[in-house]
């Protein structure tokens, strides 16, 4: 199967393809050998789910130890909730061992099953909860304000690089009290945890050990400096009436880390990529801001960040399908968002579209814990972009790169300047 | 006008606290009909009357709802 780079329409991402290879080498068939690590499938996502949906909806690949890849709402939704065939200790597809076991996990409350993951979920729900968030939005607008006045007068600026990247990691380190100054650092381990797929089991082993040495660092200096932030919060919180063990209080924060950074990234730039590529839908929501909540929904729904990742907790089969123990199991639920059967004109972007129970953020216990923050970003990120530039345009749709692995978005994203305020 | 006051049909809406997962949908579409707990998962308010203008953000909500944890009653 081949795909051509179309000038982008509603769902097409035309891209130029990084160098970067699987694993495996190249994908041969998408129904039988898929790999979402594999440059071509972030960049053709949309493609390869509508292909899948209607000719093998439950694709598997022997890749990874075996990967099962469902594309339509209904099986993403029924494998999200169903907990006890399908476990949650590792949720990012690689080809290591996992090491830590259920029903903690290496980051919990992500990597926990139940009963254990509620109780992890509801120490952090608070800190999480509308209301704690929403104090946030002047800071995210005024971190935005200063992205966007430090670009200059430049006529090509990079959206992603120079701007969405920023957004979460800046919120992120400030609500962890770590030194902003460390951004780089953070994305590294994103992208080392995340897009290196490709890694071998001790390279990815190794960029743990890091990353854990990193965190065990931050906590000391809080033991040292004590401030309020959501390290120190983790420090003195409590499960089963005992303090956290330092292994919760690391593994938590590696998830605060890491899962609220390049999905953040990813949902601010396919925005702009959107409307880089949909100049109606720009001057619509440049002309009518009380646009921008359907907007943010509909954007969110069509071009959702996050592919989730389960283990088959035992074998059993699965509507037809043998699924083995230990095997992978994605949910695409950017796929399950554009299924037709769920949605209304699935494949066409309406940013006024008012019905969207879309499952961006995951459906069941592990809904992400971020949402009411990225959901912030996303919004406030997009607002001021639109203010500062009423009309941008792709520079050049071939330079446009697409991430690597589970979590899909542009990762350079050059616009052409029109108009600026 | 008191006569089509009580014979009028009442919309009450409806959460169910074992589905919701704290998606926040309904808060951000109708905050004069739900509130958020500390842990952000949705309550009505009061006792989940609807008044007649705010039917339609209702029935908005309903169809918002990714985990489908809220209901309409017309008693």
């Amino acid at each position: 199967m081949t795909y051509t780079q179309d000038t982008p329409d509603d769902l097409q991402a035309g891209a130029h393809v990084a160098s970067a290879g699987s694993l495996y080498g190249p994908v041969t068939d998408w129904a039988t050998d898929f790999d979402h690590a594999d440059p071509e499938y972030n960049a053709n996502a949309h493609e390869i789910w509508a292909d899948l949906r209607g000719s093998c909806p439950i694709a598997h690949s022997d890749r990874y130890g075996g990967t099962w890849l469902p594309v339509t709402h209904a099986d993403v939704a029924r494998i999200a909730y169903d907990t006890e065939h399908f476990t949650s200790r590792s949720v990012v597809v690689n080809t290591g061992e996992v090491l830590a076991e259920a029903p903690i996990g290496g980051a919990p409350p992500i990597t926990s099953d139940p009963p254990f993951h509620h109780h992890a979920r509801r120490i952090l729900l608070p800190p999480f909860a509308p209301k704690k968030i929403e104090p946030w939005e002047d800071d995210v607008r005024a971190l935005c304000r200063d992205l966007l006045t430090d670009m200059g007068d430049v006529d090509v600026v990079d959206a992603a690089v120079q701007y969405a990247q920023h957004i979460p990691v800046n919120v992120i380190a400030r609500m962890l009290g770590f030194p902003l100054e460390d951004a780089d650092v953070f994305r590294g381990f994103v992208h080392q945890v995340l897009e290196g797929v490709n890694l071998s089991p001790a390279e990815r082993q190794a960029s743990f050990e890091q990353l854990d040495l990193y965190i065990d660092r931050q906590i000391q200096d809080h033991v040292d400096h004590p401030r309020e932030d959501l390290t120190s919060f983790l420090m003195g919180a409590t499960i089963f009436d005992e303090p956290l063990s330092l292994e919760h209080v690391r593994g938590s924060i590696v998830l605060l880390l890491l899962a609220g950074i390049d999905t953040t990234w990813s949902a601010i730039g396919s925005g702009i990529w959107h409307l880089a590529s949909t100049p109606s839908d720009l001057e619509r929501l440049d002309a009518d801001p009380s646009l921008w909540p359907t907007a943010v929904e509909e954007l969110l729904r069509a071009y959702a960040p996050v592919t989730m990742a389960r283990m088959v907790a035992k074998d059993h089969d699965f509507n037809g399908c043998p699924m083995k123990r230990d095997e992978w199991v994605l949910l695409p639920f950017p796929a399950a968002n554009l299924d037709p059967a769920e949605f209304e004109r699935a494949d066409e972007v309406l940013i006024d579209r008012e019905v969207n129970r879309h499952s961006a953020f995951g459906l069941g216990i592990h809904r992400c814990l971020g949402s009411n923050l990225a959901r912030l970003e996303v919004r406030v990120a997009l607002e001021e972009f639109v203010r500062h530039f009423p009309r941008f345009e792709l520079a050049d749709p071939g330079a446009v790169r697409w991430s690597v692995g589970q979590i899909r978005g542009p990762r350079e994203l050059p616009v052409r300047v029109l108009q600026r305020r | 006008m008191s006569h089509d006051l009580v014979y009028a049909v009442l919309m009450r809406v409806e959460i169910d606290g074992e589905k919701c997962q704290g998606h926040n949908r309904c808060y951000a579409l109708a905050p004069e009909l739900f509130d958020v707990d500390d842990y952000g998962n949705a309550v009505v308010i009061g006792d989940g009357a609807v008044p007649a203008e705010l039917e339609d953000k209702a029935r908005l909500a309903v169809a918002n709802c990714p985990e489908f944890a809220i209901s309409i009653i017309d008693d």
